[in-house]
């Protein structure tokens, strides 16, 4: 027995929801409903026990880094990809997210899923999920990291798709794995390239060789600025960044436990995580690390104004998600890994929560998605509304609850940003703070077309109820995190706040995060903190007084405004652009030009040309054998002076072919 | 005799012996003709493992060789031999033979002895094309394998199947004229038609008796015999003839056609272009390289837009084949191994897409994917067998696809990264053209009254696919078999073309990158010492 036996065998920890995932698929269409829960619950269970073990034991050890390689995967030349897996504090964050997350959302999911057809093969792809989401945060190279990448990118798609019967639905999932290849694209290349100049894709080797290289200057494109740009392209496509963030929202048509499990809680961080665990090479690219906080900063602030006009419960949340990984996204680009990483993790809470309890309420609405059609239900589904309405506080910014903290801290980063200048982090923070106040304002929006005013549905035709308990127990579980979680980075200025999360992570981001708050920057802290809080205080306020006190001013307000209302509800016609700009003319120039034109006009029409050639010659040539004797002798007579006229006249030919009748 | 038994002979002419004992056979012993057939094949399959273990890990070389004479004037022997690549390209091909029996049970009723005998030759002929070691005897073998695919093509086919055979038989034969022109010259050259003598006669200078061809000849060399392979892969602008002789031919003949013919022309590239004409191979490269490029993107844009399923897959042949020919043509050691093992890797998984593509047509007598839609309601089974295979072929890392294409990619890339970067684009347009005709035919609501009574797949059908989604997982997750076994013969080829150096990740303290590289012309004297670029 090894010393610390879960670690020598972590392979176990993401092959226990694959096995669950095999078995279920294999098996599962002939089983009842519980033996798939007990398949499903329990292998995801067992690998969350697993990983907490292996936490356990990784702290007793008190290593920096525990690393293994199980088995060699790919091996060429000096290239080797193995299933190596490997445990440091960020890996602890995410495996911890993944596997507890997860495993309430599988639990929730038995009662939300437990009238559909297709059950085992729901559970078979959510489990297929956690399996590579833990291979995806467990890897210790960039190959194996990209294994669970594309695996998590698969079972999206399988899940988006789930039900496929919809159109709308498979579009959906195809557009969510094709969207995700243009990110890969870049990602690989990225690989590439870090291949060519440092001869390893394993992290802890490729960081100690890159080690000693110097920096990039800032606006230079050095080999660290094309490579994290290019990984970051990856990034922008699984966490849905601009450009790339057009397949989120339309993954919505996937059931609700997917959208909170993939689409809000793991997955889509997962671009987020590969940024961090790439900090060594971020920070010697200053360029990149700019691109990164202001795409981050401009689709915060972008996908927060769709939010604010959108009637459909998921399509808010969607779009809020978007907004929120745009904020991680910022935290790292400013330096601050750790406020990123910790955004991650309050958010992993409080947006599954808010997409839990938002199925909660599709739930008792009988499948019903649009906001204008609720409302008053916070009497009806008592629970549902106050862990949402928590999940809400926390996620808006108020204190004392998770995304307080966590925003702050990241806002507060952003203010302090070395990055391009000071006034670009002042910009970036001014962006950041108009975005926490969208934020409070649709997330309320939300809440109080739901749950308050007046009821807009027909009682007759929906029957509201609450949700059964194994849906409200994940709700409660994850509404206390979403308070409590906050408080592992409580700011310096609280009495006893102390930042654990950043000290936490310190062995990972040691040396290269920006200097956080010192004493000196404590008031300045507290400033931030205040005005963060006036804002979210003042978003709420708005949404409250448009839906609640005045909701005629509403209206007005869309008849004033209706062509920014308009271009906001149909998404700056985005897709629109995209199809007409990429989509069609690609359809219409492999259709037309390269098919039609090139391949069967073009290179086919001259195959068959010479083809018809030949048979065009040898009719022709076909008359001169027409049997009469008289022609013949002809064609004898006028050989023999077309060969005498060779011999005599040609200039070099004569005195060869006299030779050669010689 | 060299030492290695007569292995190689037996796997060349064993398919032969089954074909004369089902000619014994009545015609319409239907029965005992496809199970003979079938015992014919596997029997040779198992065969074709042992070679496996003559094939020492990490060394170069033929083994297994046999020598026997033949001809005494033209020098035309009896020579064979097996390498790494050779190998595994024999067991695709033993193992294909009885997939493609198993997929015609039910579905060819007339001639059917005639057609399992010619599956036999087909065999026969790819067979000795991968192990012949003598050119006059790999030419026999190249233009026996013609005669079997032409006619399975033109009798078992479907409609257009004349027109399909006629231009599958000259197509392939235009090129491979110059091939023979090309073999005859360097037998008037050097007075041996023996692949190994050529190759150390080609690699010895002059004073030593060696044979050093002028540049102009050596490129008018591997122009005949490549012209004659690129027909065959086939690449950017000779692909014309692939749709159509997919289209036409039955399913085992698409499977053996892309799973292993195709090969036939890669194969011929390491085996005879970069080895026998090294200086024009890499005068090509670029030129080759382009055509490869524009194959990857060009096939995969027209077979994204293919109303017909299985002409869609016969486009994403040629996108795929591209990646092998730019692996090829790149010279890195790593883009090398990626290319052979994409060879393999396509055989299986095209190969599948073609079953199950011939298994929807046994049902519904149509490959236009308008006809379908919805199918996964009706054929849960046979829906997630087709994506299970969709995602392997456009490289979903774990199934077979990735590791071939990402290695190319790798390899490339270190070499041109200008390559690399326009044959990626094809990563994302595979992704396109296989998911979105996996809508139109799977998913949605049964668009067609006829397709809602539609069987799952049958008991047979289950066992060929789930044999190949096993191969195709093996292939993915365990890859270091094959290619630890491809690795020697695979550097060696590419050694012969372009010295690989050792890699040597550069240090800070030899490069110092960002003071040198403001300089451009000191970035490239960087590069190239660091890369081996001349």
């Amino acid at each position: 027995m090894p010393k610390y036996p879960m670690l020598e065998y972590l392979w176990i920890v993401p092959l226990l929801p694959l096995l669950g995932s095999a078995v279920n698929g294999i098996f599962g269409a002939k089983w009842p409903n519980k033996i798939i829960n007990w398949v499903a619950i329990g292998s995801t269970g067992l690998s969350f026990l697993g990983a907490l073990e292996a936490v356990r034991e990784f702290f007793e050890s008190g290593r920096v880094l525990f690393r293994k390689e199980f088995f060699t995967w790919i091996a060429t030349g000096n290239f080797r990809a193995g299933f190596d897996l490997q445990m440091d504090q960020l890996t602890v964050v995410m495996v911890l997210v993944v596997t507890g997350v997860g495993w309430l959302i599988h639990i929730y999911a038995t009662g939300y899923m437990a009238h559909e057809g297709g059950y085992y093969r729901f559970f078979s792809y959510l489990n297929l999920f956690m399996f590579f989401m833990l291979i995806l945060v467990l890897a210790a190279n960039y190959v194996l990291l990209f294994v669970g990448w594309e695996g998590v990118g698969l079972s999206s798609y399988l899940l988006i798709g789930f039900y496929f019967l919809r159109k709308s639905a498979a579009d959906a999932g195809k557009k969510a794995f094709i969207v995700n290849r243009i990110g890969d694209f870049g990602f690989m290349l990225g690989m590439f390239l870090l291949f060519k100049t440092f001869g390893t894709l394993d992290f802890v080797q490729l960081f100690a060789k890159a080690d000693p290289w110097p920096a990039d200057a800032m606006g230079h494109l050095g080999t660290f600025t094309i490579a994290c740009l290019l990984l970051f392209m990856g990034a922008c496509g699984k966490s849905a960044q601009l450009p790339l963030y057009v397949w989120l929202p339309d993954a919505m048509e996937g059931p609700t436990p997917v959208s909170a499990l993939i689409h809000a809680a793991t997955m889509v961080t997962a671009g987020v995580y590969v940024v961090a665990r790439s900090h060594m090479l971020f920070s010697r690219a200053p360029t990149a690390m700019l691109a990164v906080a202001i795409v981050g900063c401009a689709t915060a602030f972008f996908a927060a104004t769709i939010g604010l006009v959108q009637t459909d419960i998921k399509k808010v949340l969607a779009y809020s998600t978007v907004s929120q990984l745009g904020y991680m996204f910022l935290a790292c680009g400013v330096g601050a890994f750790s406020a990123g990483i910790f955004h991650l993790m309050t958010h992993a809470f409080f947006k599954a929560l808010l997409f839990l309890a938002a199925g909660s309420v599709i739930h008792a609405m009988g499948g019903e998605q649009d906001m204008l059609r609720m409302g008053g239900l916070s009497k009806k589904i008592r629970w549902t509304y106050v862990t949402m309405l928590t999940a809400t506080l926390a996620i808006a910014g108020f204190p004392p609850f998770a995304g307080f903290f966590s925003k702050d801290s990241i806002l507060l980063s952003a203010f302090q940003n070395e990055y391009g200048g000071r006034n670009v982090g002042y910009v970036l923070y001014g962006f950041g703070l108009v975005t926490a106040l969208l934020t409070a304002f649709y997330m309320f929006r939300l809440i109080f077309l739901t749950f308050h005013g007046k009821q807009r549905y027909d009682e007759h035709h929906v029957h509201v109820h609450e949700s059964p308990d194994n849906m409200l127990a994940p709700l409660m579980i994850l509404a206390l995190l979403s308070i409590v979680g906050g408080w592992l980075a409580a700011p310096a200025f609280l009495p006893g706040g102390t930042d654990y999360f950043a000290k936490f992570l310190q062995p990972v981001f040691a040396g290269v995060e920006v200097a956080g708050a010192e004493a000196g920057a404590r008031s300045l802290e507290l400033w931030l903190a205040g005005v963060a809080v006036v804002t979210a205080f003042a978003g709420a306020m708005v949404a409250y007084w448009l839906y609640l006190k005045r909701p005629e001013e509403a209206d007005r307000l869309v008849k004033s405004l209706n062509p920014a209302y308009t271009t906001l509800l149909n998404k700056y016609y985005v897709d629109e652009l995209y199809d007409a700009v990429v989509v069609k003319p690609l359809l219409w120039i492999s259709t037309k030009v390269l098919w039609k034109a090139a391949d069967v006009a073009g290179i086919d029409g001259t195959v068959n040309g010479i083809a018809e050639g030949a048979t065009a010659i040898g009719d022709g040539v076909r008359h001169t054998q027409s049997g009469n004797t008289r022609s013949y002798a002809v064609w004898v007579v006028v050989g023999a002076i077309a060969i005498i006229a060779v011999i005599f006249f040609w200039p070099f030919g004569g005195k060869t072919v006299i030779g050669m009748v010689r | 005799m060299l030492p290695g038994g007569h292995l190689l002979s037996v796997l060349i002419f064993f398919p032969a012996v089954g074909a004369l004992a089902l000619l014994l056979l009545r015609g319409d012993d239907h029965k005992y003709i496809r199970i003979i057939a079938l015992i014919v094949s596997l029997a040779e399959f198992l065969f074709s493992l042992l070679m496996i273990r003559a094939v020492p890990v990490g060394r170069t070389g033929y083994h297994l060789e046999e020598y026997a004479r033949w001809i005494d004037q033209p020098p035309i022997h009896y020579h064979l031999g097996v390498d790494g690549i050779s190998l595994f390209l024999v067991i695709l091909t033993t193992f294909l033979t009885p997939i493609s029996i198993l997929a015609s049970w039910k579905s060819i009723e007339h001639r059917v002895k005639e057609f399992f005998v010619m599956l036999l030759v087909l065999e026969l002929g790819v067979v000795g094309v991968f192990l012949s070691l003598d050119l006059f005897l790999f030419f026999l073998f190249w233009e026996v394998m013609l005669i079997p695919m032409a006619f399975l093509i033109g009798i078992w086919g479907h409609e257009r199947r004349v027109y399909a055979a006629v231009k599958f038989v000259l197509y392939t034969m235009a090129g491979s004229i110059l091939m023979l022109v090309g073999i005859i010259w360097l037998y008037n050259a050097t007075g041996t038609f023996d692949l190994p003598t050529v190759e150390a006669l080609l690699h010895t200078p002059l004073s030593q008796g060696g044979l050093e061809l002028p540049p102009r000849t050596e490129m008018l060399l591997f122009l005949a015999f490549f012209l004659a392979f690129a027909i065959k892969v086939p690449l950017f602008p000779l692909h014309t003839w692939l749709p159509d002789a997919h289209v036409e031919a039955p399913t085992a003949g698409s499977v053996m056609l892309a799973g292993v013919l195709l090969k036939m022309g890669t194969y011929g590239m390491i085996r005879f272009s970069l080895p026998l004409f090294p200086e024009a191979s890499r005068r090509a490269a670029r030129w080759v390289a382009a055509l490869a490029i524009i194959g990857i993107i060009y096939g995969a844009l027209v077979a994204m837009v293919q109303p017909n399923l299985k002409k869609l897959v016969a486009y994403s042949s040629v996108s795929h084949l591209g990646f092998v020919v730019l692996g090829i043509f790149a010279f890195h050691n790593i883009s090398m191994q990626g290319a052979v093992y994409q060879m393999l890797a396509h055989g299986i998984s095209t190969g599948t897409l073609f079953l199950l593509v011939g298994m929807l047509h046994d049902r519904r007598h149509t490959f236009e994917i308008n006809e379908y839609g919805g199918l996964a309601t009706p054929m849960p089974k046979l829906a997630a067998f087709f994506l299970f295979v969709a995602l392997s072929s456009l490289g979903l890392p774990m199934l077979n696809g990735f590791v071939g294409e990402y290695l190319v990619l790798l390899g490339t890339y270190q070499r041109h990264w200008g390559w690399a970067s326009w044959a990626a684009l094809g990563v994302i347009l595979s992704a396109c053209y296989l998911l979105w005709s996996y809508q139109r035919v799977f998913f949605g609501e049964i668009t067609q009254e006829k397709n809602r009574i539609l069987p799952d797949v049958s008991p047979r059908e289950k066992w060929i696919l789930a044999t190949m989604a096993i191969v195709t997982l093996w292939m993915g997750m365990g890859s270091t078999f094959i290619t630890a076994r491809t690795a020697a013969a695979a550097q060696s080829v590419i050694e012969a073309v372009e010295p690989q150096r050792p890699y040597e990740a550069a240090t800070p303290a030899s490069a110092a990158p960002q003071a040198k590289l403001d300089s451009p012309g000191a970035a490239k004297a960087i590069s190239s010492e660091r890369l081996g670029i001349r």
